[in-house]
């Protein structure tokens, strides 16, 4: 399902030179119609290559407007459903319109520590540069993850 | 805009290290390598200057952008590595490097249990057995893996999560440790240089911005590259704007096998494809349904497929009498339905729902349906919008299976990729029995790990060739892994300067070649597209992908190929590269484009020549060589290997000795009479 964007609610995320959808993109799709040409809609986002839209929903997510949904791909899916997210801080909620008119909802956690809160370094070990040639990873002995292996295991050492 | 094309300015960097690709692999590194290089800083005082270059952005790069509903290798207190690189080796027809995937089980862990301190929810079993969500566990004050919580297991090696934002979470982790400094994105790596006075050694990237006229040169000293698999090389099954819902994240373009190939790194295992069985269209995962939800896939008349044909995989030992058949076996044993017209193939999700609910309460059966539409909406929304827009109710109506089209990958149920210098306490191979090229490694290690045979070239995840099943966890590990030795050959070359053997505005000159090949010609005809002196990149798209599905084993005949067939695509595809010469961009995305099917018409050409090499059917259910339709354990239990000239432009296979580090035998039942 591509992604497309309404133009009533696309504010072209504030004149700013490129927009959160721009951004997140991992392939590339999303464009600011700068001046109108491309779309005859100045200063509003669009997806330029609908066919290679892999509905990863990145843009969907993040738009600050919500002006972001997807319309199933065209060449598989009959009309009428729809699938949109609400992504918060720590869930997202989706709601589910079915071609029948049947509507689901659903959360789901997405994060158990606030945004931006990660230490990455904190309460880990600074290795010492003789231990860069001996196995496994620098915080090997305080993640409890190292499974050792029963050395009978290895059958040529 | 179209035509509006400024010269490029050039910006040129020195670097220690580059990373190339900012997913799960090259998060790993990130992490792993900027404390070690404070360790180096903090003893020596020395700063080894890193840069990280993706060509999108972190939060959202790589395989896992989407999400993820399960991390796939988690190995636990309870299984030895060895028993997961048993499980890898079986899973790919006995062909792997044993040493990578026991390095990698007995380190995986580490990094799950990170991405569960960062805030990623992982699902937890109770005392009573009762299933929590990620959030609700720490709510019940259920303990973290590390502390000895018990994850939910969706199979030996699978545990559920609630991924959607897990990229995001593992991207922080990376993006702090390495200081925004160190990161640039939206610049996208088309070509790896080679050291001027050492042809076998690298020194450097050069790649584009997608986002203003620039080119970027990267010297450095040593390279990590891991830039993905290679999707879209064959005909989808959905060619109108279905084209992008591919299994695999449509972004992943062959970048890491052909810029490692074109800098002269030995290639493995590149005739390995993947054949996914998925829910049709969508490409929804199947594996909770399998696994956690318990379904049965069928055909079309409710047999099923995997009991009425177990007798063909007699047809394959030892392999077909493993206790789990290997994934390309299972394919096997479904297509024979299909191709003999008791099709659509289904998964049985009436059946199973209805199962489940018989001994659950209403409330427990609602979690079950929500479970089951996370398992989507996690990381695959496409299906839920195949769901809505069929009203297809799990519960009411099953869901047909289909077999993909195929993908090159080695961190999935794939192992094609690069050969590289594995960890040297596990008994790998010193010396080599088979001929290969005078300049290439003998044993199983050179030195660094995970370092290319180009020296100074490291790669990690779908990079790293002949393991496989290492998935999201296993290859941010690889990330990792190869970190320590990054900084090692860095430290060991600190006197030596990368020079690169070509100039930079020669360089530059080839980056922009499209966009002056457009520039040059596109007033010649009133049509932007159709002009004889160029070709677009989405034609060429078409053209690969039409070469690779009628001759090289794509679903048009479904998944078989021969000799003659690969003869022909063999010369279709010396054409198309070189009329990839005369690929045209008008802007900048566009250029991407070009570059990015540039990439995958070498990972095309190395899977044919592989295949053509092979003289066998290694992987039935995934490709069948119908001239060599066995699997032939005497001349071919080996892994095929290979070489490219860039000047040439010629491929050279050969074979190196597969050897089992761990005891295979404990996978098979006793031999069925053939």
């Amino acid at each position: 399902m591509p992604t497309y964007v309404r133009t009533e609610k696309c504010d072209g995320c504030k004149g700013q030179d490129k927009t959160a959808c721009m951004y997140i993109c991992p392939h590339d799709l999303m464009k600011l119609d700068k001046d109108g040409a491309d779309t005859g809609h100045a200063m509003k986002a669009y997806n330029q290559e609908p066919e290679q839209c892999w509905e990863c929903y990145s843009c969907v997510k993040i738009c600050p407007q919500g002006a972001i949904e997807a319309r199933h791909y065209a060449d598989i899916v009959p009309l009428g459903g729809q699938v949109q997210p609400l992504r918060g801080s720590d869930s997202i909620m989706w709601t589910i319109k079915f071609r029948n008119g049947t509507i689901k909802r659903f959360k789901f956690p997405i994060r158990t520590t606030p945004e931006g809160s990660i230490d990455p370094y904190g309460g880990k070990p600074l290795p010492k540069m003789a231990d860069l040639s001996a196995p496994g990873v620098f915080t090997k002995d305080v993640m409890g993850g190292y499974r050792a292996g029963k050395p009978e295991e290895l059958i040529r050492k | 805009m179209a035509g509006t094309f400024e010269k490029p300015e050039i910006v040129t960097e020195e670097l220690d290290i580059l990373l190339i690709g900012g997913g799960m692999a090259c998060c790993g590194t990130a992490y792993e390598i900027m404390r070690w290089a404070e360790a180096v800083k903090g003893e020596t005082g020395k700063e080894l200057k890193i840069k990280l270059v993706d060509k999108a952005a972190m939060d959202r790069s790589g395989a896992v952008a989407q999400g993820l509903s399960a991390i796939n290798t988690y190995i636990g207190s309870e299984q030895d590595p060895a028993d997961y690189a048993r499980m890898v080796s079986n899973d790919l027809m006995g062909i792997t490097r044993d040493d990578l995937a026991y390095d990698l089980g007995r380190n995986v862990d580490d990094s799950v249990h990170l991405f569960e301190e960062w805030g990623l929810p992982i699902w937890k079993t109770d005392a009573d057995g009762v299933r929590h969500d990620g959030a609700e566990a720490i709510r019940e004050g259920l303990p973290t893996l590390k502390d000895g919580g018990k994850p939910v297991r969706s199979g030996k090696w699978q545990i559920m999560i609630n991924g959607e934002s897990y990229k995001w979470i593992v991207a922080e982790a990376a993006k702090k440790a390495l200081g925004l400094d160190r990161i640039q994105e939206r610049v996208f790596i088309v070509k790896l240089v080679n050291d001027k006075n050492d042809p076998s050694r690298i020194a450097g990237a050069v790649g584009f911005s997608v986002r203003e006229n620039k080119i970027f040169v990267y010297k450095a000293k040593a390279v990590m590259l891991a830039a993905g698999g290679c999707v879209n090389l064959f005909r989808p099954r959905s060619v109108g704007e279905g084209t992008g819902r591919a299994w695999y994240p449509v972004w992943n373009a062959g970048s890491t096998y052909a810029m490692a190939a074109e800098a002269g790194a030995e290639l493995t295992m590149m005739e390995n494809r993947f054949v996914p069985a998925r829910f049709k269209d969508g490409y929804g995962p199947v594996g909770a349904w399998f696994l956690l939800f318990k379904a049965k896939a069928t055909n079309a008349y409710g047999e099923d497929y995997m009991v009425k044909n177990k007798e063909m995989l007699n047809d394959y030992p030892p392999y077909g009498q493993a206790a789990v058949p290997a994934s390309c076996l299972r394919n096997h044993l479904m297509l024979k339905e299909m191709k003999e017209g008791r099709g659509p193939i289904y998964m049985d999700t009436v059946t199973a729902l209805a199962k489940l609910a018989e001994t659950l309460t209403p409330k427990e059966v609602k979690h079950l349906e929500a479970e089951a539409w996370e398992d989507f909406l996690d990381m695959c929304v496409g299906q839920c919008g195949i769901w809505v827009g069929e009203n297809v109710d799990p519960r009411e109506k099953n869901s047909e299976l289909m077999p993909t089209e195929p993908y090159l990958l080695g961190s999935h149920s794939g192992c094609c990729g690069i050969w590289v210098s594995g960890p040297t306490d596990v008994g790998a191979p010193t010396t080599e029995e088979y001929d290969v090229p005078a300049h290439l490694p003998k044993g199983w290690n050179w030195g660094y790990r995970s370092m290319t045979t180009v020296k100074g070239l490291f790669t990690a995840g779908d990079g790293v060739g002949a393991s496989g099943h290492k998935f999201s966890s296993g290859s941010h590990t690889e990330g990792r892994l190869a970190s320590k030795a990054m900084v090692q050959y860095a430290l060991d070359n600190k006197d030596w300067t990368p020079e690169l053997d070509t100039s930079v505005e020669q360089l530059a000159e080839e980056i922009y070649k499209p966009v002056r090949t457009y520039l040059e010609h596109k007033d010649y005809t009133t049509a932007i597209d159709v002009n004889p002196n160029y070709i677009t990149p989405k034609m060429l798209q078409f053209r690969l992908q039409k070469i690779m599905d009628e001759y090289v084993a794509g679903v048009a005949t479904y998944y078989n190929t021969n000799d003659k067939m690969l003869a022909v695509a063999e010369e279709k595809l010396e054409m198309l590269k070189e009329d990839a010469a005369k690929m045209r961009a008008k802007d900048l995305h566009e250029l991407l484009r070009a570059w990015e099917n540039y990439h995958r018409i070498l990972t095309a050409e190395a899977h044919m020549k592989h295949i053509q090499f092979r003289e066998e059917s290694r992987y039935p259910g995934f490709y069948y060589r119908t001239d060599k339709n066995f699997v032939d354990e005497t001349n071919w239990h080996c892994f095929v290997n290979s070489i490219y000239d860039k000047n040439t432009k010629k491929w050279t296979c050969f074979k190196r000795k597969h050897v089992d580090l761990v005891d295979k035998s404990k996978l098979f039942k006793a031999a069925a009479p053939h």
